[in-house]
């Protein structure tokens, strides 16, 4: 509201500074309490620690579980990430009536409760004959992936001028040219920002990937397993905090690279 | 699939392409939807495809009164969680759109990061806040404000719904925040020169060209709390069952898995009316550009 609200109270910016603090506090306790001396998460703190992460690397089963959902984001984000690319590009430039119907469908997951994807899935794989697996929980993260990866792509794709696979394509490159070497250069950033953005997703995923996990847990898994002892929360905060801060971080190159692509 | 005439790779290069977004869209996101609704009408005899079909399941949840209990509360709960993130979100929105100046930035990287971190952390320190011998209860006490710990925190449909509130917050910044955006600033000069006050500039010009921004974010937050089922098994208690609890005890321990696809049919249903109404109010508040 132009003028009248610029000189506004001071009580807006400090409704969103109590909205950001909120929404950060109970997230900083993990880590927190990941260094305090004492089993119970609770005032008064008793010291400082390092002995929940010792315990962490200590654990030969966290590293395996590490391992799983290194290989499991690794392999859905690529996956997701290819596919999205050639979804927005056939939506955004050739555009017939198929790729819309395509991208479309593709960002359909999103209007579906995590719990849904995961049984689908389920089923699908069991059908497939190879049930709870390693491939299952790819399947099912590359379907929770793909409506932000295409989302982002597409933005992206949208905003390079048509002109520019026009003169290509009349300069007499190929489809495959046009894609290579006008379209991909300029969308890259916005590749690598999906790329980045559904290995994160991936990684942290519990929701579906509780239905689908065979004999090696991920990660989430892991941790949702060990939620149930009360001993072992301590060292479920230290592997938290060091999962928050690995997701903070691959968070930050993504939106670092979000912003390269808007130049 | 792909009929109209490519210009110079033919039409090779472009079926190429796309194979993966037609494999894995028809072949894993509709193929699998249309094994779950298959599966809703099948029995319980172990088969996935072949076999007698039945309304057995369908019948049965919707006219079982425990269902209907427990999807009512799922939508009470997840209605109240939607109505709380929007309304919180939107000063918030707000403030990113018209007042952060260079701040914004940094404002919008701040309340999307959430987004990207684990949920069941989130979740989880939901519960190490509210627990027994928690943190809300042992800082409460070496504040000396309260006696004794208090039980009441955990384990109630209130501890789901501030957890969920808080877990899906960022959801719906970003969709108001960019409906707000493009609003034209000549338009609420406009108002204000014509001698709308600041209530009705918002109340008539703000607010309904936002509509389109608030109703996505609504649906983003309301579709995955709609169908949790880890926020009510962390910090709910036996009183706070949602839908997708039982959805995922179908496919566990009560190990019925025709009966859990058709749970989940009859939540989609749900998911398709609630749609169905935002299209609709949109239609009425929304875009009236």
């Amino acid at each position: 509201m132009g003028q009248p609200d610029m000189k506004a109270s001071h009580l807006l910016p400090a409704y969103v500074g109590t909205y950001i603090l909120f929404l950060y506090l109970p997230v900083a306790l993990i880590p927190l309490f990941s260094f305090n001396d004492s089993i119970q998460a609770a005032f008064p703190l008793q010291g400082v620690t390092l002995g929940w992460y010792r315990i962490l690397l200590d654990t030969p089963a966290i590293r395996g579980a590490l391992i799983n959902s290194l290989i499991i984001a690794m392999v859905a984000a690529a996956i997701a990430t290819l596919t999205a690319t050639a979804i927005a590009y056939l939506d955004v430039f050739p555009r017939p009536v198929l790729s819309r119907l395509v991208a479309g469908l593709a960002r359909l997951p999103i209007l579906i409760p995590g719990v849904i994807v995961g049984i689908a899935t389920l089923i699908l794989v069991n059908l497939a004959g190879f049930g709870p697996s390693r491939p299952a929980i790819v399947i099912g993260h590359v379907l929770i992936c793909l409506p932000a990866a295409v989302t982002v792509i597409r933005a992206r794709m949208a905003a390079i001028p048509r002109s520019m696979a026009e003169v290509a394509s009349d300069l007499g490159a190929s489809d495959w040219q046009v894609l290579r070497r006008a379209i991909l250069p300029l969308a890259w950033s916005a590749i690598g920002s999906a790329f980045t953005l559904s290995f994160l997703t991936s990684f942290d995923e519990f929701i579906v990937a509780y239905f689908l996990a065979g004999t090696d847990p991920t990660l989430p898994i892991y941790i949702w397993s060990q939620l149930r002892f009360p001993k072992s929360l301590p060292v479920v905060m230290a592997l938290g905090s060091l999962i928050l801060l690995t997701s903070v971080t691959l968070a930050a190159l993504a939106e670092a690279l979000r912003r390269r692509s808007k130049i | 699939m792909e009929r109209r005439p490519a210009l110079a790779d033919g039409p090779g290069f472009r079926v190429a392409l796309s194979v993966p977004g037609v494999a894995v869209t028809f072949g894993l996101v509709l193929f699998a939807l249309l094994l779950v609704v298959g599966l809703a009408f099948r029995t319980n005899d172990g088969g996935l495809l072949a076999g007698p079909l039945t309304l057995a399941n369908l019948v049965a949840i919707f006219t079982d009164r425990l269902y209907a209990i427990i999807m009512l509360r799922s939508l009470w709960i997840a209605g109240l969680v939607t109505l709380a993130t929007v309304v919180t979100a939107y000063p918030v929105a707000w403030y990113l759109a018209f007042h952060a100046g260079h701040r914004r930035g940094l404002i919008l990287f701040l309340v999307t990061l959430p987004f990207w971190t684990s949920y069941l952390l989130r979740v989880f320190a939901w519960k190490i806040v509210l627990a027994y011998n928690g943190v809300l209860n042992s800082a409460m006490m070496s504040l000396g404000l309260w006696e004794t710990p208090s039980t009441a925190l955990l384990n109630n449909p209130a501890a789901v719904v501030v957890t969920l509130a808080h877990a899906y917050a960022p959801f719906a910044i970003l969709p108001i925040f960019v409906s707000l955006q493009t609003i034209p600033r000549s338009l609420l000069e406009v108002s204000s020169d014509l001698g709308a006050s600041r209530a009705q500039v918002f109340r008539r010009v703000v607010l309904p060209l936002s509509m389109p921004g608030v109703l996505g974010g609504a649906l983003v937050v309301f579709v995955p709390t709609l169908g949790d089922y880890v926020t009510p098994s962390l910090v709910g208690g036996p009183g706070s069952i949602m839908i997708g609890n039982q959805i995922q005890a179908q496919f566990g321990k009560a190990n019925d898995w025709p009966f859990g696809a058709a749970l989940a049919v009859a939540t989609m249903l749900v998911i398709l009316i609630a749609v169905a109404l935002v299209r609709q109010a949109d239609r009425r508040w929304g875009s009236r550009t």
